[in-house]
């Protein structure tokens, strides 16, 4: 296993609401490993974007980091430094960290570049406030590597350009220059297709994974759209109510899910090969988390739910050494619960699609 | 065809002028027909001109030239009062942001019952609430929601508000404009479960425009492919998906991801670009595959693409 870049532990955050407090991530332990992607899913409201605000520090005024640590390991000057990120004062953050260590790609690239500065501008902005080019031409010349790196064509001629005259995908583009500027260790995208279309999706998928490969970056990914994380992912977890129900590696996500969330995710997804059947939908809405919730968040949901589920919340249970689910269903003495047969089915499919490795991986 | 259809687009254009040099063409030459009943699926990337082509049919916009008739009416010129009221009435959109497309001054009950208002479809108060409340119930609200605003609801509840609007008129056809793009997976299940029930029910016509290509798989009966404001494919969607011919309809449909690790890791989509493919749209005419589905494409591009089957 390589190193861990990024380590959250028992973090809770709450919200101050003018109905009271909203408990938005319940007690969250999560690993980023070196060179690697770690996707998020979940439902809207699940906490995937307050974890990675957190990490950030760019919580809104009325959210409260109530306990928890981020240690962040990263090289300094040829120097190993292991951090509390939550420790660190805000301008520790600005200053050293936020687009220096650490960049965040939003989801729509509009809202995300200054409409008044030319692309050029805002590309070497970074890089000369975290003084990593002292000259404007190294810069400049820095600049120009970039965009051809996120494979922009004429890139002299493009710096000049202003974001209202560059399309979505080319502006996203943009955006991604930006964040590799300082070249970051960690770089945090959330949603950062959702407001593309599949074909600009695509190419902006395959962008990422290349810069990976070319510089080793560890990713998240934030996403709701699991053929994303099929195709970016090495590591996967399942966020529901503010806590992570199961993560493991991306294979033992899609072909051995445990938890029935995630059973239930994977079942609305629209089968492209499948016939026309009706969608399967999670019966229910997700809690409210203004109230406290006891035992299982998903329990009043699943179709499975065991006595205990709403009394007692359920540890994180051990299935491989990478593979872990909160669920009571795999605890010795629970019934056997399998996923529906149509799912059973969809995976039997895929499986058998995907070839032999994973099924040696299995045995 | 047996039967004539619910909508008949013919040779739609709708033009942008930006300045007194340039021109959009955002739709250009745009064909096709919808039939009682079914779900027109009209997929394309962003600027391909599919939201134009709704707005256009609904007199959104004012089309630059083509003709557009609707229950045998021709829609597309000047508007007389009768028919300006056929086309309020029985033609209907659902809009992609379920928050911006609600009023939120207005309760639910009077945002639903809007169109009820203007056309006066109800002689008494009691009328008017009883008919708010069979819609709400049918789009899976209750009837309790009708006195709250739209804040108070999440973007699925919103969206099914927006759909309860325009069911209330019973239109024949309604055009979704990227109806369920802004909502979760789970949600967007929903939605479509939702107005599948509603077209079986009421056998309401819908016009589908998405860029999500495995929803519109799920949910349409025929699809249409547009690219740079032409029509590039058009057939049911199994000859669509399982055969298609245009380049374009090729990459658009590699780029899905697909919900399987291992082997969408090692796919690559097909890229397809118009500058450099050689394809010049406004030099093919529409080729017949077969009677539903046909290509945009000159002889010899066809002969290319099917490998000369044709």
């Amino acid at each position: 296993m390589s190193e861990t870049v990024l380590s959250i532990q028992h973090l809770s955050i709450s919200f101050k609401t003018s109905n009271g407090m909203v408990n938005a991530i319940r007690g969250l332990d999560l690993d980023l490993y070196k060179g690697k992607t770690l996707a998020i899913v979940g439902e809207s409201g699940s906490g995937k974007s307050v974890t990675v605000k957190a990490i950030m520090r760019i919580l809104s005024g009325n959210q409260k980091i109530n306990s928890g640590s981020i240690i962040f390991n990263y090289d300094r000057d040829g120097e190993k430094v292991s951090e509390d990120l939550l420790k660190l004062s805000k301008k520790e953050m600005r200053s050293r960290i936020n687009g220096r260590r650490i960049a965040m790609v939003f989801q729509d690239p509009m809202t995300s570049l200054n409409p008044t500065m030319t692309i050029g501008k805002q590309i070497m902005e970074s890089m000369i406030i975290h003084q990593l080019k002292k000259k404007r031409t190294e810069a400049y010349q820095r600049a120009l590597e970039l965009l051809r790196l996120v494979g922009i064509t004429d890139p002299e001629k493009r710096m000049k350009n202003y974001p209202h005259q560059l399309s979505g995908g080319m502006r996203q583009r943009v955006v991604i220059a930006i964040m590799l500027a300082c070249d970051p260790e960690v770089l945090i995208c959330d949603e950062p297709t959702t407001a593309l279309d599949v074909t600009i999706q695509a190419k902006i998928l395959e962008l990422i994974k290349e810069i990976q490969a070319k510089t080793h970056i560890s990713v998240i990914y934030i996403t709701h759209d699991l053929g994303v994380v099929a195709k970016v992912a090495d590591y996967v977890a399942v966020m529901y109510a503010g806590k992570i129900v199961e993560r493991g590696t991306v294979n033992e996500i899609f072909y051995d899910p445990k938890h029935p969330y995630t059973w239930g995710l994977l079942s609305s997804m629209p089968d492209i090969d499948s016939e026309n059947e009706k969608l399967y939908t999670i019966p229910g809405s997700p809690p409210n988390l203004l109230h406290k919730i006891e035992g299982d968040a998903f329990a009043p949901r699943n179709v499975h739910a065991l006595k205990i589920d709403f009394k007692q919340e359920p540890p994180m249970f051990k299935v491989t050494d990478t593979h872990y689910a909160a669920t009571w269903l795999l605890h010795e003495n629970a019934p056997k619960v399998e996923m529906s047969e149509t799912l059973r089915r969809r995976i039997d499919k895929v499986v058998k699609e995907a070839g032999s490795p994973w099924k040696q991986l299995r045995s | 065809m047996e039967t004539t259809p619910l909508l008949k687009v013919t040779n739609l254009k709708q033009h942008f002028k930006m300045s007194n040099k340039f021109t959009v063409k955002a739709v250009d030459g745009v064909s096709f027909e919808i039939h009682e009943g079914e779900t027109y699926g009209l997929v394309g990337e962003s600027g391909s001109g599919k939201s134009t082509i709704g707005r256009s049919i609904i007199r959104l916009y004012q089309p630059t030239s083509g003709t557009v008739t609707f229950q045998g009416v021709n829609i597309s010129g000047p508007l007389k009062a009768k028919e300006q009221v056929l086309l309020r009435t029985k033609m209907q959109m659902i809009f992609q942001d379920p928050m911006a497309c609600l009023n939120p001054r207005k309760k639910v009950i009077d945002i639903i019952a809007q169109g009820l208002d203007i056309h006066k479809l109800y002689k008494t108060k009691q009328e008017r609430k009883e008919k708010v409340d069979r819609i709400l119930n049918k789009v899976g609200l209750s009837r309790e929601h009708a006195n709250r605003y739209p804040h108070q609801f999440s973007g699925g509840q919103r969206q099914r508000i927006g759909i309860a609007r325009a069911l209330i008129m019973e239109p024949k056809l309604i055009i979704a404009d990227e109806a369920i793009s802004a909502l979760d997976v789970s949600i967007q299940a929903q939605v479509v479960n939702l107005m599948k029930d509603i077209q079986e029910e009421t056998n309401t016509a819908f016009l589908f425009i998405a860029h999500d290509l495995s929803m519109v798989k799920y949910i349409s009966d025929r699809i249409g492919v547009l690219h740079l404001g032409n029509l590039v494919e058009t057939g049911t969607t199994q000859e669509i998906f399982d055969h298609p011919v245009h380049p374009y309809t090729k990459s658009l449909l590699s780029a899905i991801p697909h919900a399987n690790p291992i082997k969408e890791k090692k796919r690559v989509p097909i890229s397809y670009d118009y500058a450099t493919s050689g394809v010049d749209y406004t030099k093919g005419i529409q080729q017949k595959i077969s009677d539903s589905h046909s290509v945009l494409a000159t002889d010899e591009e066809i002969r290319a693409w099917t490998g000369g089957a044709i």
